[in-house]
């Protein structure tokens, strides 16, 4: 998909203007963290936890080459196959060949961030490939044609009231009068529907929370079971992954998933754990006829060794921006591109640039939420800031902007100098200010006066103050 | 012989220099009342965290050195603001991080500079003050002191000695409010609805009374509460602590003309 980061600032005020979206976000902001909170009290050894998994990641970070060799030979050894993909434009055709060889007509697709990240679905379309998205979340965007604006919840911007109408837009053939109007509704309409589809798809593809290097296989945690499905009666079961998502063993995934459901829905455990290793073998009863596990870069192997190699660690598990109050303001469609909220702010410059997704590590007020939360431990506004000094470097940040920071640096390092200034602006602010006490509108704070007053000066800087009460000797 | 004074240096913020020297003077009054002796050296202005935050490392730099030489010396570095404090606390590592002589002096003033109710809790164990301020607070705790530096239960308990006033807890007291420093300016719209959010919420717990830590989070929320129209009395827990709330208006509140 072509991204609009730029146009953050514009996503944002429309988002702000959005009242379905308004009231979707009110909806979750308290629902997901109440939930972590309440999961993660139950478990005293959770900062432990933490701490584990963040070391397992970091480890397999420090070996990479080693555990995607040993991960392409397990799978090799067990009759699948690996793809090795630099773009998304390699990966797409990647999947497609798939496709094309087994003569698929139609896919069905497991939740995947990847293949949002490739815009497969539309490639796939192009191709003559129908996919369908069994995913209830995926399912309802895809009939909408939108993007997720979530990475576990792509439909959390969605009241139910829209999800119905959809529905009623799209499945024609049920009686226009039923009543739909409910989530359980909507949920038994949308299981009929695509049980038929899972019957008449040829190829599976999944996403992976884990590969896990020792045995050569992926795991997708859901909800819903429908990953089940998607690759047991399939032709072909793809997987898309990225390199971050190795583990070395089962052992090691079963620590990160302590910390996974809780930290995303405060559940203690998904509902759906789902190893997949090899196709079916001859003694299996069902499992898909290939098995192929294409492995997208796309920008991410650049990262290691820098300033951003930590972010190489997360498990896409959302409760960064389940707890992000921008995120909660101006939804995850706002950041322009498949991954939103602190996450994204992080990643999205790295996969698409920083020309393009410049706003996004700037649109934080750094309140640290984010990575007091982060299972994995990311210094997420840590990495922000980074993007930030790249972006001054390369002096990509609004002229204006630039050079009001310098004037007010030079004076800032410069004590006399900027006490003398400030002893004239807070006198002068505060008698304009008068008995007010605050400002209605103010010349250069045009964008904070709009919606809130700004509070005057006392009417003298400390400072000066302080000066004169140790010249006149008094003791404050 | 009287025991040698605590030799504190204040370091006063720039957004209290500016807007509320108020605070600057509760805290020397809170800090001498516990038995420091204050110093407030010349050579300061800002901590540096616009131009940190701006991705200026350089200017962030040549700041965070004036910092480090300004308070050469001093037992303690006391700071009426948990962001400003961490910025000292902890981001001057990170700045410094590549240069060893910088980093080993930025973490000598990191390891003497503490947030001045975590100073007067945790440092000077102090269990009360002698204060009264008539009225129902309630309290929003700033990001930065929050995550950073841990500031929570300390102004809390040091209010509860405070006379008159009851405290009443603020269901999001640690949502960010929307200040964000350069983010307000950046993002003018999200902040303000982050901050109209804050308020609805402030007004719901029907205090009087708004306290925190930090000037930039105070000066945000009453603007948006005054604008609101609504009255709720908006200060620095430093003010009520040291028991001079009677000496300014609230901020942002109309005063009485000078004559
Ligand atoms: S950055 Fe951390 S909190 Fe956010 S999705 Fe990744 S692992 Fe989860």
């Amino acid at each position: 998909m072509q991204p609009t980061s730029h146009a953050f600032k514009e996503n944002a005020r429309a988002a702000l203007g959005n009242a379905n979206l308004q009231k979707a976000l009110t909806l979750m902001r308290s629902g997901f963290p109440e939930r972590r909170a309440a999961a993660i009290a139950r478990l005293p050894e959770f900062e432990a936890l933490r701490e584990e998994a963040k070391a397992i990641k970091n480890h397999v970070l420090e070996h990479l080459d080693f555990y995607l060799e040993t991960f392409e030979q397990q799978v090799t050894a067990r009759g699948g196959q690996v793809h090795w993909c630099r773009t998304p434009q390699e990966a797409r055709e990647t999947v497609l060949a798939i496709c094309r060889r087994l003569d698929a007509k139609t896919v069905t697709k497991g939740k995947t961030m990847i293949a949002e990240e490739i815009a497969l679905n539309d490639y796939l379309e192009e191709n003559g490939v129908t996919p369908v998205e069994t995913d209830l979340g995926e399912y309802i965007i895809q009939i909408r044609k939108e993007y997720p604006s979530h990475v576990i919840a792509p439909a959390i911007h969605l009241v139910k009231e829209q999800v119905a109408a959809s529905f009623r837009a799209t499945h024609t053939d049920l009686d226009p009068n039923r009543v739909l109007e409910e989530a359980p509704t909507l949920v038994a309409e949308a299981r009929a529907v695509l049980r038929q589809k899972f019957l008449a798809a040829d190829v599976g593809i999944t996403g992976a929370n884990f590969c896990i290097a020792e045995t050569g296989s992926t795991i997708i945690v859901t909800n819903e079971g429908n990953g089940d499905l998607t690759q047991t009666l399939t032709k072909a079961h793809i997987v898309l992954a990225s390199l971050e998502k190795l583990v070395p063993t089962l052992e090691d995934v079963s620590t990160i998933l302590r910390v996974l459901a809780r930290s995303a829905t405060g559940q203690e455990f998904s509902t759906y754990t789902t190893v997949s290793t090899g196709p079916r073998r001859p003694e299996d009863t069902d499992g898909p006829g290939e098995f192929h596990v294409v492995f997208l870069d796309n920008g991410r192997s650049a990262m290691l060794g820098t300033e951003f190699q930590d972010m190489l660690r997360c498990i896409r598990c959302g409760a960064c921006m389940n707890h992000c109050p921008v995120y909660a303001t101006v939804g995850g469609h706002a950041y322009g591109w498949v991954y939103p909220g602190p996450m994204g702010a992080v990643l999205t410059p790295t996969l698409v640039g920083i020309g393009e997704a410049g706003h996004l590590p700037n649109a934080s007020t750094f309140c640290g939420r984010c990575e007091s939360v982060c299972p994995m431990k990311i210094p997420l506004p840590k990495m922000m800031r980074h993007w930030r000094e790249r972006e001054f470097e390369k002096q990509l940040s609004p002229a204006a902007y630039r050079y009001g920071l310098k004037l007010w640096a030079f004076f800032a390092s410069h004590p006399p100098l900027y006490q003398a200034a400030t002893a004239l602006v807070t006198r002068l602010l505060g008698w304009v200010g008068g008995s007010r006490g605050r400002f209605r509108s103010l010349p250069l704070a045009q964008g904070w006066t709009q919606g809130r007053d700004m509070p005057a000066p006392e009417g003298r800087s400390f400072m000066s103050l302080w000066a004169e009460r140790r010249k006149n000797g008094d003791a404050a | 012989m009287p025991p040698v004074p605590i030799r504190v240096g204040l370091f006063v913020t720039c957004l209290v220099d500016l807007f509320r020297p108020s605070v600057g003077f509760a805290a020397v009054k809170l800090l001498e009342d516990a038995g420091c002796s204050v110093e407030v050296p010349a050579a300061q202005t800002c901590c540096g965290q616009p131009a940190y935050n701006s991705g200026d490392k350089a200017d962030a730099k040549t700041i965070a050195r004036q910092v480090i030489d300004a308070f050469d010396g001093f037992d303690y570095v006391v700071v009426p603001s948990g962001s400003c404090g961490g910025m000292i606390k902890q981001h001057y590592l990170e700045l410094f991080a590549d240069e060893p002589a910088s980093y080993l002096r930025a973490q000598h003033l990191a390891k003497r500079t503490y947030e001045l109710v975590s100073f007067l809790a945790d440092v000077l164990k102090l269990e009360r003050v002698e204060a009264r301020y008539d009225g129902i607070a309630t309290y929003h705790d700033s990001c930065s002191g929050l995550r950073e530096l841990g500031v929570k239960q300390q102004p809390r308990k040091l209010l509860a000695s405070v006379a008159g006033l009851s405290l009443r807890e603020l269901p999001s007291a640690e949502i960010c409010c929307g200040f964000g420093g350069t983010f307000c300016i950046k993002y003018p719209a999200i902040s303000d609805r982050m901050v109209a959010d804050k308020a609805a919420d402030i007004v719901a717990t029907g205090a009087d009374t708004l306290l925190a830590g930090d000037m930039g989070c105070l000066l945000n929320m009453a603007g948006k509460l005054t604008r609101l129209g609504k009255a709720v009395r908006v200060r620095h827990v430093a003010e009520v602590l040291a028991g001079m709330a009677g000496e300014t208006p609230p901020i942002g509140a109309a005063r009485p003309e000078r004559g």
